[in-house]
């Protein structure tokens, strides 16, 4: 067994290296190189301009401007859609009444957990679409609602103050869900005696969740921390398809502006990979500070 | 947590966050150094039977964009070829996406010999022009008429028809399709309520009016696409004061966005935002809901260019009657009248340089400004072509017919901009902005031109930008 160790490791890891650094690495270290050329796209010809391109980001308005949105994205997303999903899986699967030490959900959890994990059986795109007409100034539910209310609601998606707002709405919608479901299985998880021993000792079902749940299901929340600090990050696909970054540049993120500098209104390839090595480099430092700043001890069950 | 496990999440991290920037690094950098094997290597002797040169067997490759036009009308214009070049193979295809498809092409120095840049996903003229990726079509035009004896190809087109595929007198693009812009209403609802269209800006505030007091918003536009409503805004601005406007602005003179003609149409059209003469929430549609709340008798105004019958056909009433108008005149002192109205060539059709068979795709050009390519194409998906006179003989959709009569109503006073072309990022993005802010009453007329301006003078300040100028 030991002599045909080698031939075996070589022959199962060598192809999966091999295709992932073709696919995945080498892409990416191209678009590093590709960052420092002027290429235009269309042909074969790029010059070598060092770090102009980032000299030039560093002045670009619109390019801040998306940063800007993607820095609300970072500090809002996570945290209000880790609270939501935290709440509606404490819901549950511990707000229940009856049964031993109060660790039972709310009556239908099951349907409820149906319906909350329901966004995530559809595409973005599909999402999207649904909320454009959702937000739909005249005959969309939103505005039917409120004018039944007798308000007179505005045109959502085209009035600069409000675009932002409900992309980040559909976001934070889209998305819940799926830590319902995380969070919930992360607590089905936590054995029920350290529940009844909290219980004798007269733990309120606040106390319980702060001191007992959160704890013990702080590394499956730090993993949605990053995930979701990720997600902020991108946003591209709702914003391209129910903004397009308008209006008047109100919800704009950086990934669009990628997108838009390479294919959209002008083909500045060279320049849209310095914005993209950029992002690169604002995702890995986002990851590695959420990582640093929610690292505790792991709680051992055993 | 141990040290290994945060290294195993951060690469994790990393590897989640790949996707998007990989992205770009995905469409790479070629071989380089393909100085080309195309061109001539595939060129016959010029005749006066075969002009341009072509060898009849060699094949031709034909990438066309299919959206509104469908690609039918593109395989009759193959089989034309076909009738006069037999031994020729055309390879066909179609696609949505134009720029996807084709960028790693251009950049392996692979492309077809003819294509149908068009589409959301078109790739950008300046960025191709800049880089020398498209053929002259120059000869196609002094070639003779396929059809139209005594006549070369140039003397069969509609004004403006060239010009819009210039660049620094080089022909490039050969839009095919002729379109007009311009302001649309149903002849049904007018007559219905007994309304007349206005000619004069003074007679179009009083129609308005009449028409909110009859319960109907005057107006309404995309909103997720504002910069429609440039259109009418620079077109009253051209009627006013002539066409060095449109020149100025193409050129990107200074301050050429706040000539008194722009001043005078942008305090002229602040009047309907003023007055409340657009449909509320029009700022939140897209051009397709407004176009719908449009046909629907929400609004009675629309802009929007001759394409519009076309893409409303399936939700217009029966009887609707669509019809197009130019802009009204501000005054007297108008430089150019009423009936003037926008006209240009649309639906851009290249060859480009590095194809296998250049002399194969500029008589396919050829062959589709030809009479009968033309007719056919009309027929086929309802849209005037460049080719004068090739609408003789067809029956045309109301919308269709109404911009025939005002095409030769304002004859050779009509008028056309090109910046979109040269600078696609000014139009797309930045006036497109301004008239957001504009049309929505954010910003009043001082402010709306500043800041055209303001991204007039971004791109003349981009030297990363190739700049083009024209008479």
């Amino acid at each position: 067994m030991r002599h045909g160790k080698y031939p075996l490791i070589v022959t199962f890891l060598v192809p999966p290296l091999l295709l992932y650094g073709i696919f995945v690495l080498s892409p990416y270290l191209q678009a590093f190189q590709i960052s420092t050329t002027n290429w235009l796209g269309y042909s074969a010809e790029a010059d070598f301009v060092g770090l102009e391109n980032f000299a030039t980001l560093l002045r670009d308005g619109y390019v801040w401007n998306a940063i800007k949105n993607n820095a609300i994205l970072l500090l809002v997303l996570p945290l209000v859609t880790i609270g939501l999903g935290l709440f509606f899986a404490t819901m549950l699967n511990m707000g229940g009444r009856r049964g031993r030490a109060g660790v039972v959900g709310v009556t239908g959890t099951a349907a409820y957990r149906l319906i909350y994990f329901f966004p995530q059986v559809l595409s973005v795109v599909i999402i999207a679409i649904i909320w454009r007409e959702v937000y739909h100034p005249n005959n969309g539910l939103l505005n039917a609602s409120l004018g039944a209310l007798g308000i007179n609601g505005p045109s959502w998606l085209g009035d600069p103050r409000f675009a932002f707002w409900c992309v980040l709405a559909v976001l934070i919608w889209s998305n819940v869900g799926f830590y319902v479901v995380l969070f919930g299985a992360a607590m089905q998880a936590i054995p029920r005696d350290i529940y009844e021993a909290v219980m004798l000792d007269g733990a309120s079902r606040f106390v319980t969740l702060f001191k007992v749940t959160i704890p013990l299901l702080w590394d499956t929340v730090q993993v949605a921390w990053i995930y979701l600090a990720i997600a902020a990050l991108d946003g591209f696909i709702l914003v391209q398809l129910m903004t397009n970054g308008g209006p008047n540049f109100s919800s704009d993120v950086i990934g669009l502006r990628m997108y838009d500098t390479a294919f959209g209104s002008e083909t500045k390839f060279g320049y849209a990979s310095a914005i993209g090595v950029v992002m690169f480099f604002l995702t890995l430092s986002v990851a590695v500070l959420a990582l640093r700043a929610a690292r505790r001890d792991r709680i051992e069950y055993s | 947590m141990k040290r290994r496990d945060i290294l195993g999440r951060v690469a994790a991290a990393g590897v989640l966050a790949t996707p998007a920037a990989a992205l770009l690094g995905g469409c790479a950098l070629g071989g380089g150094g393909d100085d080309g094997d195309g061109g001539d290597a595939n060129r016959a002797e010029k005749t006066a039977d075969n002009p341009l040169g072509v060898k009849t067997d060699a094949p031709l490759e034909v990438v066309i964009f299919n959206g509104g036009f469908g690609e039918e009308y593109a395989k009759a214009h193959q089989a034309m070829y076909n009738e006069k070049h037999p031994q020729a193979k055309i390879t066909h295809s179609a696609t949505p996406e134009i720029s996807k498809t084709l960028q790693p092409r251009f950049v392996d120095g692979t492309p077809p010999d003819v294509v149908n840049n068009s589409g959301a996903g078109q790739i950008d003229f300046n960025g191709l022009v800049s880089q020398d990726a498209l053929a002259d079509l120059g000869e196609v035009l002094d070639a003779p008429s396929l059809d139209v004896p005594g006549k070369t190809v140039r003397d069969t087109l509609l004004p403006g028809a060239v010009e819009v595929g210039s660049y620094d007198g080089r022909f490039l693009v050969m839009n095919y399709t002729y379109t007009v812009y311009g302001i649309w209403h149903s002849t049904k609802l007018f007559a219905d309520r007994g309304w007349t269209d206005a000619k004069t800006w003074d007679d179009h505030i009083a129609l308005c009016r009449q028409i909110k007091a009859a319960g109907i918003a005057p107006w309404t536009y995309a909103g997720k696409h504002p910069r429609y409503m440039s259109w009418p805004v620079i077109s009253t601005a051209i009627k006013f004061g002539g066409p060095t406007v449109a020149t100025a602005i193409d050129n990107l003179e200074p301050n050429a966005w706040k000539s008194d003609g722009m001043k005078a149409a942008a305090d002229a059209w602040h009047q309907i935002v003023k007055d409340g003469y657009i449909l509320d929430g029009s700022p939140g549609l897209d051009h397709v809901q407004s176009q719908t709340a449009w046909c629907q008798g929400q609004a009675a105004f629309i802009s929007c260019g001759s394409w519009l019958e076309s893409e409303q056909k399936k939700v217009t009433p029966e009887g609707f009657n669509m019809a197009v108008a130019p802009t009204p005149s501000l005054g007297a002192g108008d430089k150019l009248p009423y009936e003037a109205i926008r006209g240009t060539a649309g639906e851009p059709f290249m060859v480009p340089a590095k194809g296998k068979n250049v002399a194969g795709g500029l008589e396919y050009l050829r062959v589709m400004l030809s009479m009968k390519g033309a007719q056919d194409f009309t027929r086929k998906v309802s849209s005037l072509t460049v080719v004068a006179g090739s609408t003789e003989g067809v029956e045309l959709p109301p919308g269709l017919t109404s911009v025939v009569k005002a095409l030769d109503a304002s004859g050779g006073n009509g008028f056309n901009w090109v910046y979109p072309a040269y600078y696609r990022k000014l139009e797309r993005n930045l006036v497109d902005a301004a008239c957001g802010e504009f049309f929505s009453g954010r910003i009043g007329p001082a402010e709306f031109l500043d800041l055209c301006q303001k991204g007039a003078d971004e791109i003349a300040a981009d030297s990363s930008i190739t700049k083009y100028k024209r008479a």
